[in-house]
């Protein structure tokens, strides 16, 4: 509990006293490329396979005379639109950004960066990680549209080139019963999943106390606790939204 | 003039400060001696703020920084330099850009004005000609004048410096020690140094205290501390071989 009261004054000083307001849009920039445009190739690659694989395993088990082809494309754009693409990304984010976050606090930490910021009287928490909180909130959400579009595509081609589904039917399938609220769902997820990863993964490297070690656990366990709260809030947005 | 008034300081029920009292006098350097562990770190952190301590003032020309507003204690922060132990540089940002950090997060001044200081900084601790390198690409002595470089660029009134000479060789720590002790003078600042090196001791020392288990047991000017009578100092100054056969 004391950790979690910990996580709740630290969201405080993010809030607290900061700087000029261009710096923050300096460091938001600079944010937005480390967490958002350097995360496009892995999840890109990440995207396009798992669209493929569900395209390929939902026409596997829908093999009946009674149901049309097209949902084979149906059920692909709804799993990625509703959980493959927001969760499974953002899980993939979690990894790479949480813990390059995380790392990068803890070594500034161990390192006495984030205390020489103290010393000039920089409000360190705001400076260093409000930009990467905003940055997540920003950049995910394009992340996660991006993934739902390569996710379907990737659905298309494994579908068309072996053969499970004609050009035809998964263009018709991709849009029968669409549901426009659910891009609305699809785009909060990776909102809030932004939120948490960010801060998370800063708290626990910007308490970092020791060395390489306790860099790379604090790394760790930046990882574990952003995902099984990602896990979490899925469930609670789910209830809560649909 | 820096005074700290009986500060005491404990972790976990274990007191590291026991009571610390004394005066830093502008325009000297003031040295904080003593063997591992006995408080020198934890002091110098009640002092420029990042370790509040659980008793005690530290007044800035008789300013209360933990009995002050905000606004108070950001003011006098601003008046500090500090010399970390390993520098502290930002990794991400090269030699330039660090010295620049504080004038850009804290001034108002123009691009032009920046560079001049930067430079002006850069030239006064000899590394002009490292201003584009990053902190990884340049040795242990030029990163820790870079921190120089970085602490006195807001002209402060108070330097602080963590251990300057360590892992460095014999000669750059020399180097090291002039620089403080020329800019000390120069700019008529407050330094205080935490170290644990002999030679600093007797190079540049004005004021030295002497903390043994988070006691201050001796206080006293450079000239007079080979003199001691008190056994722990003693035992400190007269730790290894070559300064032995020179007392005797």
């Amino acid at each position: 509990m004391s950790v979690i009261g910990k996580y709740f004054i630290f969201l405080g000083t993010l809030l607290g006293k900061g700087e000029k307001l261009a710096v923050y849009w300096r460091r938001l920039m600079e944010e937005c490329v480390g967490i958002g445009v350097s995360s496009v190739f892995i999840v890109a690659i990440v995207s396009t396979f798992i669209g493929a694989v569900s395209c390929i395993q939902t026409a596997y088990n829908l093999v009946s005379p009674i149901i049309p082809v097209s949902t084979v494309a149906l059920i692909v754009r709804d799993m990625e639109i509703l959980e493959l693409a927001p969760t499974i990304t953002c899980i993939v984010l979690a990894g790479k950004v949480g813990s390059n976050i995380a790392s990068e606090l803890g070594t500034m930490r161990i390192t006495e960066q984030i205390d020489a910021l103290e010393v000039m009287g920089i409000n360190s928490a705001s400076y260093l990680v409000l930009p990467k909180v905003i940055a997540a909130m920003i950049t995910f959400p394009m992340l996660v549209i991006f993934s739902a579009f390569l996710g379907i595509f990737g659905g298309y081609l494994a579908g068309t080139l072996t053969g499970v589904i004609t050009e035809r039917d998964f263009l018709y399938g991709i849009r029968d019963s669409f549901v426009p609220y659910n891009i609305f769902f699809m785009c909060v997820k990776p909102f809030v999943f932004g939120f948490l990863i960010a801060s998370i993964s800063s708290f626990k490297g910007f308490y970092t106390e020791g060395g390489a070690l306790e860099v790379g656990r604090a790394s760790t366990d930046a990882v574990t606790n952003s995902c099984i709260s990602i896990l979490i809030a899925d469930y609670l947005l789910a209830q809560l939204l649909l | 003039m820096i005074e700290v008034d009986n500060i005491v300081k404990a972790f976990n029920g274990k007191e590291v400060l026991k009571g610390i009292s004394s005066t830093f006098q502008k325009g000297e350097t003031n040295l904080i001696i003593g063997g591992s562990g006995t408080g020198k770190s934890v002091l110098l952190k009640c002092m420029i703020g990042l370790v509040k301590p659980d008793q005690g003032r530290v007044l800035y020309n008789g300013r209360d920084f933990y009995n002050s507003d905000r606004e108070t204690q950001q003011s006098i922060r601003r008046e500090m330099g500090v010399l970390f132990q390993g520098g502290a540089l930002f990794d991400s940002k090269t030699v330039e850009e660090n010295v620049r950090f504080p004038l850009d997060m804290l001034t108002d001044q123009t691009i032009e004005e920046k560079q001049e200081r930067v430079l002006f900084c850069l030239q006064r601790v000899g590394l002009e000609a490292a201003a584009k390198r990053m902190p990884s690409e340049i040795s242990g002595g030029m990163k820790k004048r870079v921190g120089i470089a970085r602490a006195i660029v807001m002209n402060p009134m108070y330097l602080f410096c963590d251990e300057p000479n360590s892992g460095l060789d014999p000669l750059t720590s020399v180097k090291i020690d002039e620089l403080i002790k020329e800019i000390t003078e120069e700019y008529q600042i407050t330094t205080i140094i935490i170290t644990h090196d002999m030679n600093s001791v007797m190079e540049i020392g004005q004021n030295i205290f002497f903390l043994y288990q988070g006691n201050k047991l001796w206080e006293g000017l450079n000239t007079e501390i080979v003199k001691t009578d008190v056994p722990e100092l003693k035992e400190f100054l007269f730790s290894n071989k070559l300064l032995r056969e020179m007392e005797k």
